[in-house]
């Protein structure tokens, strides 16, 4: 995307020499020791200088939450905003400067309880804008209240003899949402994490990236099954496109799809013959609905890309429709050089006017 | 012959209210005979008022569209207080509009809809055709509808499309009642319908003709009417609404400024048009985003101006509420954006489609924490222009969030306007910060809360290498921006952001007080009520009385002088569309004794409403009355 001249006050610097360090503020980092905020922080000041985007291109915006401390340690441009509303500001970014890598950092309580409705629209729009979602299933900088994501019966300070509510899963809404590309990854899984982060960086349009965040305070342990070590093999599915979705220990287990139930089953490799077992694609929706659906108990959590499918970004089609209009207004066909813009005082001077003398 | 007695009558000025049911095409009607007028030369107000239904009953009350016109040979600065003239299509709509009209004043009604269904729907007793309940009037029942299908029954149109063009037969009367040329209207037909329908066209066409024969020959009427051209500035001109006015005004302060435009908006009556009129504007690479909701919309514009646009958002009273938080953070961030408030009655949902100034109080203080921000108020249609310009040099002058109020009235009303020139108007400057570097050549550390002499910080934005920084909510330590909970700082930073806005009166020009620079009594007024008082005080000034006016287009920071000019009357009057809200700013202010003078009823003020307050007010108490009120208490 060509840049507006007039926002080049300076030379584009060179991102090949950009290191990890170069991302990183000179501000005291506040999140609780054992935060699982510090791996994604970590792995996200990892990945970004290998994208090859000048660092003063790139801007870091948030909501309110733990998870919107974010941009303050983060060396780019940064917005630390107002609860739930990242979304909305990001979008005014966007539309004005297409060019700009915008990243979005919000929490649970942030996109998907008090921001949930500029989540699903910002996902329908498909801003060109990569969105992570620590998801911790819990408030934690207002000190332990439930959140949209807490499984019902959850006992908090807010709900002392359990939550009454179905808890969201971020993943389904996202693709509900017309999201085009959702993704989950584990904040301790730093391979993972950052191999998810570059495919979000590199798909044109929103990218969703839900991340299970342990908060070690106020919700220790809520996705114990996926992170610990002894059950991690058995409890997550590591799903690449073109794959077959396996998972165990010993790689022997995998989804076969049953056509009668129109559902995802657990077989063993053995019995069915790989060939059996579903091949990731990660274009096919109804297949990463299903994905979406399953986790524990009865099945294990699918990771990494569940759907991705390209279509035109909200800011990219605003920029193009103004071409078109100022074409249209010109008279000028799409083969010939975009006309200047008329001038504001013909715009004055327009529609029925009168002299007085 | 019928026209030989008819004599012609000079008229300084006149009111006409033309009002019929919502799908009578009233609105058109009145357009049409102001931009007549206007090329005849006339200074002019208008004013629509419709109804908040999209598509009300036919023939009830609640239906009843209205559109008053002022027009003279003098200057006009309202729509008119009560009608010369009023046209009135339906039995609903001579209900809703007859008290309004003058006593003695010319009444054309078309009877065809006069039947027992519609006069019971309009709540009538009995057909007030028929009796003498209109006898103060001079009425003229006219069968318009069964004129109308005569006179185009040729053209083809099935019954009901022909009844259509009934209010062009009203326009063609009214045409010739004020010895007005039809050729504009017929111009405007042709653009208008000769290529989408030509059926239609003629139709109307030959309505409107007939309407003015029909009172040429008809014998009827024994007056027919001139008001001449008034003596205006010379120059092209046009007529503009305030929703347009406000969308040129935004767009020519992008260009003076060399800004990008970016309008974030949600739907909301009666702010609406401007987003309307700005998303047609796309050829001059103006953004308009049409957001999920009233809080996305402002979040937007302020996302555009953290990256270099000129941000703006509109919105009403209700929508104002929900970008509250937004704009404390725009104050926060300290980054200039237009704050558009177009109000209507409030509270709530209120009265979406009629006007009031009670939205004054939120946008001064509708933040939470001490979040004083500069607002500005326009006074007129047309000065929604240059409304727009003044806001947009403040926010972008002192890197602030500016609140610009209009209001229904303003927004719909229209009058004639001088267009102005572009190469004749001040740039607007704005500067996006560059890197900074010490004597030895290095880069000197970028301080995002660093200070200029009208304590604006730099404006830097994404895509300049080395001024990479953070803003937020939190607040911000003194020069770094860095976050900070240093109780010292805090009231620091409190004191300075009010104090940046307080600056901003070193730019405001000089108070101007029209009429008595001294005497009985100052209006002080500010927004949409600037014709209604400005043209009381012209009456009170010709009528001998020391009566002075001031009318504020900026209400934070107050201009300079002001507490000076409110001491030097007997006493101050604060006409206001709501309950005393500039009242009690100047009452705080200056500790001094205004006398309010209010009304919440969705309409404007009319002159004589403010005249009559003034002889109130001004009319000494006799001893016997007092002694008298004593006794009783």
């Amino acid at each position: 995307m060509t840049p507006n001249p007039l926002y080049k006050i300076t030379p584009s610097t060179d991102p090949s020499e950009l290191n990890k360090k170069d991302f990183q503020s000179d501000q005291d980092i506040r999140w609780c020791p054992g935060c699982g905020d510090y791996s994604i922080l970590k792995q996200v000041q990892s990945v970004l200088p290998g994208l090859g985007i000048p660092k003063e291109d790139m801007v870091v915006v948030s909501g309110i939450g733990c998870s919107s401390r974010f941009p303050y340690y983060m060396n780019t441009f940064g917005l630390h905003t107002i609860h739930g509303r990242a979304p909305g500001v990001v979008s005014g970014i966007k539309s004005l400067r297409p060019e700009l890598s915008v990243w979005m950092i919000t929490g649970d309580g942030d996109s998907l309880s008090i921001g949930g409705n500029h989540l699903i629209h910002i996902l329908r729009r498909n801003m060109d804008v990569k969105i992570l979602l620590f998801n911790n299933r819990i408030y934690g900088l207002t000190k332990g209240q439930y959140s949209p994501t807490s499984e019902r019966g959850k006992r908090t300070k807010s709900t002392p003899l359990g939550s009454l509510e179905e808890p969201f899963n971020p993943i389904s809404l996202a693709l509900a949402s017309g999201a085009s590309f959702v993704a989950r990854s584990v904040d301790v899984e730093a391979k993972h994490l950052q191999e998810t982060l570059k495919a979000a960086a590199a798909h044109k349009g929103t990218a969703l990236v839900e991340i299970f965040q342990n908060c070690n305070i106020f919700n220790d342990g809520a996705f114990k099954e996926v992170t610990h070590r002894q059950t991690k093999a058995d409890q997550q599915l590591v799903l690449r496109a073109g794959e077959p979705a396996i998972f165990g220990a010993n790689k022997d287990r995998g989804l076969v799809f049953d056509s009668l139930t129109m559902s995802f089953k657990i077989a063993e490799i053995s019995e069915v013959g790989l060939e059996s077992i579903y091949v990731h694609n990660p274009q096919n929706k109804i297949a990463s609905q299903l994905l979406a659906e399953l986790g524990i108990p009865d099945f294990p959590v699918p990771l990494g890309v569940l759907y991705q499918h390209e279509r035109p970004c909200y800011d990219q089609m605003m920029s193009e429709q103004i071409d078109y209009a100022q074409r249209l207004f010109a008279g000028v066909t799409e083969d010939q050089p975009l006309p200047s813009r008329p001038s504001m005082q013909s715009l004055l001077d327009g529609g029925d006017t009168w002299l007085v003398q | 012959m019928a026209t030989d007695k008819v004599s012609v009558e000079q008229r300084d000025r006149v009111t006409i209210r033309f009002a019929g049911d919502s799908g009578d095409g009233i609105q058109l009607t009145g357009s049409q005979f102001t931009h007549t007028s206007a090329i005849a030369g006339n200074d002019l107000a208008t004013f629509p008022d419709f109804p908040a239904e999209i598509r009300a009953p036919a023939g009830t009350l609640a239906g009843v569209s209205g559109f008053q016109i002022h027009f003279a040979s003098s200057s006009v600065f309202t729509h008119g207080d009560t009608p010369d003239v009023l046209v009135a299509m339906n039995p609903a709509a001579l209900k809703a509009n007859l008290s309004d009209l003058k006593r003695g004043g010319v009444l054309i009604v078309n009877t065809h809809p006069f039947n027992a269904k519609n006069l019971e729907r309009a709540g009538f007793d009995g057909n007030p055709l028929e009796g003498d309940e209109l006898s103060a009037y001079k009425v003229y029942p006219i069968d318009i509808t069964t004129m109308t299908l005569n006179a185009i029954a040729d053209v083809g149109l099935n019954q009901r499309s022909a009844t259509r063009s009934k209010n062009f037969f009203a326009l063609g009367l009214i045409y010739w009642l004020f010895n007005r040329d039809m050729v504009h209207t017929e111009r405007w037909i042709e653009e208008k319908f000769q290529r989408r329908d030509p059926q239609v066209a003629e139709a109307n066409r030959k309505a409107l003709k007939a309407g003015y024969f029909f009172g040429e020959t008809a014998g009827i009427f024994t007056h027919s009417y001139v008001v001449e051209a008034a003596e205006i500035p010379a120059g092209r001109y046009r007529n503009i609404t305030g929703n347009e006015a406000l969308g040129l005004g935004l767009m020519a302060a992008a260009e003076l400024s060399g800004l990008e435009l970016f309008l974030g908006s949600y739907p909301i009556t009666p702010a609406s048009d401007l987003l309307h009129f700005l998303s047609k504007q796309k050829h001059f690479g103006v953004k308009t985003y049409q957001a999920e909701d009233e809080i996305a919309a402002v979040c937007a514009a302020l996302g555009a101006s953290f990256a270099g646009g000129l941000g703006v958002t509109s919105t009403s009273g209700p929508g104002m509420a929900l970008k509250a938080e937004a704009i404390g953070l725009a104050a926060m961030m300290e980054l200039p954006m237009v704050i558009c408030n177009i109000q209507r009655g409030g509270p709530s949902t209120g009265l979406p489609t009629k006007t009031e100034q009670s939205d004054l109080l939120q946008v001064l203080f509708g933040r939470n924490g001490e979040c004083p921000l500069p607002v500005v108020a326009a006074q007129s249609p047309s000065d929604c222009f240059w409304t727009a310009i003044e806001a947009t040099r403040i926010a972008l002058r002192h890197m602030t969030p500016v609140l610009l109020l209009s209001d229904g009235y303003l927004a719909n009303g229209a009058e004639p306007w001088l267009i102005p020139q572009m190469s004749t108007l001040a740039p607007i400057a704005k500067s996006f910060h560059k890197p900074q570097l010490n004597e030895a050549g290095e880069p000197i550390p970028f301080l995002p809360y660093e200070r200029d002499e009208n304590l604006g910080r730099p404006w830097a934005i994404p895509g300049t290498a080395g001024l990479e920084h953070r803003l937020g909510g939190l607040e911000k330590e003194h020069r770094t921006g860095n976050v900070s909970y240093d109780p010292d700082n805090h009231q620091f930073m409190v004191e300075l952001r009010a104090e940046k806005v307080e600056r901003i009166t070193r730019f405001i020009p000089p108070l101007e007080i029209s009429g008595a620079q001294s005497g009985e009594a100052l209006f002080v007024s500010w927004g949409g009520t600037f014709g209604s008082v400005r043209a009381a005080t012209n009456n009170l000034n010709l009528q001998g009385r020391e009566v002075g006016h001031i009318h504020l287009r900026h209400i934070n920071p107050l201009p300079l002088g002001l507490e000076e000019a409110l001491s030097s009357y007997d006493r101050v009057i604060v006409p206001e569309l709501n309950m005393g809200q500039l009242n009690m700013i100047l009452r705080a202010r200056f500790l001094i004794d205004t006398i309010p003078l209010t009304k919440v009823k969705g309409k404007p003020f009319q002159v004589s409403e403010l005249e009559a307050f003034f002889e109130r007010v001004t009319t000494p108490v006799s001893p016997e009355k007092l002694i008298n009120q004593g006794a009783q208490s």
